[in-house]
């Protein structure tokens, strides 16, 4: 067993994990923040994309005491004072997402692609979600959600 | 999935991780995890500890020197496909980079951990290759063409780690692969490059390990050009066959692959009279 200190969400937490506790086991089962999702569990799907120190990766293929001192945001982190993130509420508004499993995974990559300027275009777009894998098979308003997302969020930042 | 369990360490410098690793019964060191915590987990691998480097600043780094780009072993793949350095002195190797994996997978894996694997659809072996890299360990210094040994193995000995990979810059390079749609490993990848004196053109996806071809090289110096290698079909005794692609198919996405990896060598480099 580990003694593991980081931030989840802007708040600091410190729990005993065993060594081979993945990421994404610590924060459903340990912290019960089942927003982050599993799916394939083999670091190909991206249904558990969480950002740790400001980068997207696949909590499934992470350990708990590898994330000691680093800042994890997860989807719960999102919404502000009961308001969606922008990339959220562009999700709900283009429909970009119907069983919905895959969304939170989603959602975190795009965060990531749009801060790190790759949302431009549609091609790039299709490009940056190659580790997230929708079954539904409805990129179409996905890649719609984050082009209307990341057009907006640029506009802000003007 | 549940890996076997360990014992976790977060050695904060490279002597600590050797004498760590001397210390434990079965341990394995641990990159950026990409590989093994999925064979971890699969229980293909359940070392007895693991030892990670991924926090060890000695080891991640890029420098850009007058003729050749040298990269930390604990460099990660997003780092090297936006360094502006790398992208200015070897633009090859930052798109090799670029399209390894996926975005989440660049954000974790490193050089090191790729060359340390050596899975034989992995991207960064073809550079290393192709560039005739050489190797900087905790011991000594390992020329490419001696790295390679075969599927998953090199010539790194029991607890040595890769510090360094040393590129030198070449007149120009080009990398082209076909990757799997899934995984984004190469099914064939081709690095190119071109020096004042020399052509090397070496292979990832098709066999155990990278390999060069002789016979593209010298066609290579003779004009760097596609059309040169055009004619030359690479046999496909002893390539890779599994559900992805026969070994007859890889045969042939190697000449596919090394036409394209010359063109994009020519977009990147200089312009050459002889080429156009």
């Amino acid at each position: 067993m580990t003694l593991v200190s980081l931030t989840v969400n802007r708040e600091a937490v410190s729990a005993e994990v065993e060594d081979r506790t993945l990421l994404v086991y610590f924060l459903r089962e340990q912290l019960r923040l089942t927003g982050t999702h599993i799916g394939c569990d083999t670091g190909q799907c991206g249904a558990c994309v969480v950002h740790v120190d400001g980068r997207a990766v696949k909590s499934c293929t992470m350990f708990a005491c590898q994330a000691q001192g680093a800042e994890v945001t997860t989807i719960e982190g999102l919404a502000r004072d009961g308001r969606l993130h922008p990339v959220q509420e562009a999700f709900r508004q283009h429909h970009a997402l119907q069983c919905g499993f895959c969304t939170p995974g989603m959602i975190m990559t795009a965060i990531d692609m749009i801060r790190r300027g790759r949302a431009n275009d549609r091609p790039m777009i299709r490009r940056e979600l190659e580790g997230n894998f929708c079954r539904c098979t409805g990129y179409h308003n996905i890649v719609d959600a984050v082009a209307a997302a990341a057009k907006q969020i640029g506009e802000a930042a003007v | 999935m549940i890996p076997y369990a360990f014992t976790y360490h977060r050695p904060r410098t490279l002597s600590e991780a050797e004498a760590l690793f001397s210390q434990a019964q079965d341990p394995r060191f641990l990159a950026g995890g990409q590989t093994l915590i999925t064979a971890m987990k699969q229980r293909l691998a359940g070392p007895s500890d693991l030892i990670d480097l991924s926090g060890l600043p000695e080891l991640s780094f890029i420098a850009v020197r007058d003729n050749e780009v040298i990269v930390g072993a604990g460099t990660l793949h997003c780092e090297i496909a936006e360094s502006a350095e790398v992208r200015r002195g070897l633009p090859a190797l930052a798109a090799l980079a670029e399209t390894i994996g996926d975005p989440a997978v660049r954000h974790r894996g490193t050089l090191g951990g790729s060359l340390a694997n050596s899975d034989p659809a992995a991207d960064y072996p073809a550079a290393v290759l192709g560039l005739a890299a050489t190797i900087t360990t905790t011991r000594r210094d390992i020329e490419a063409d001696e790295f390679f040994l075969g599927m998953f193995e090199t010539g790194l000995e029991k607890g040595e780690i890769i510090k360094q990979a040393a590129f030198s810059i070449p007149l120009r390079a080009g990398y082209a692969k076909l990757p799997n749609p899934a995984s984004r490993y190469a099914i064939v990848g081709v690095f190119v490059a071109q020096t004042e004196t020399a052509v090397r053109v070496a292979v990832t996806g098709a066999a155990p390990c990278p390999f060069r071809i002789a016979a593209m090289e010298e066609a290579l110096l003779r004009r760097f050009h596609p059309d040169s290698i055009a004619a030359i079909s690479v046999p496909s005794e002893g390539l890779n066959s599994d559900l992805h692609a026969s070994a007859e198919y890889r045969a042939h996405l190697v000449g596919v692959m090394a036409k394209r990896a010359v063109a994009a060598a020519l977009r990147s480099g200089p312009a050459d009279e002889d080429a156009t």
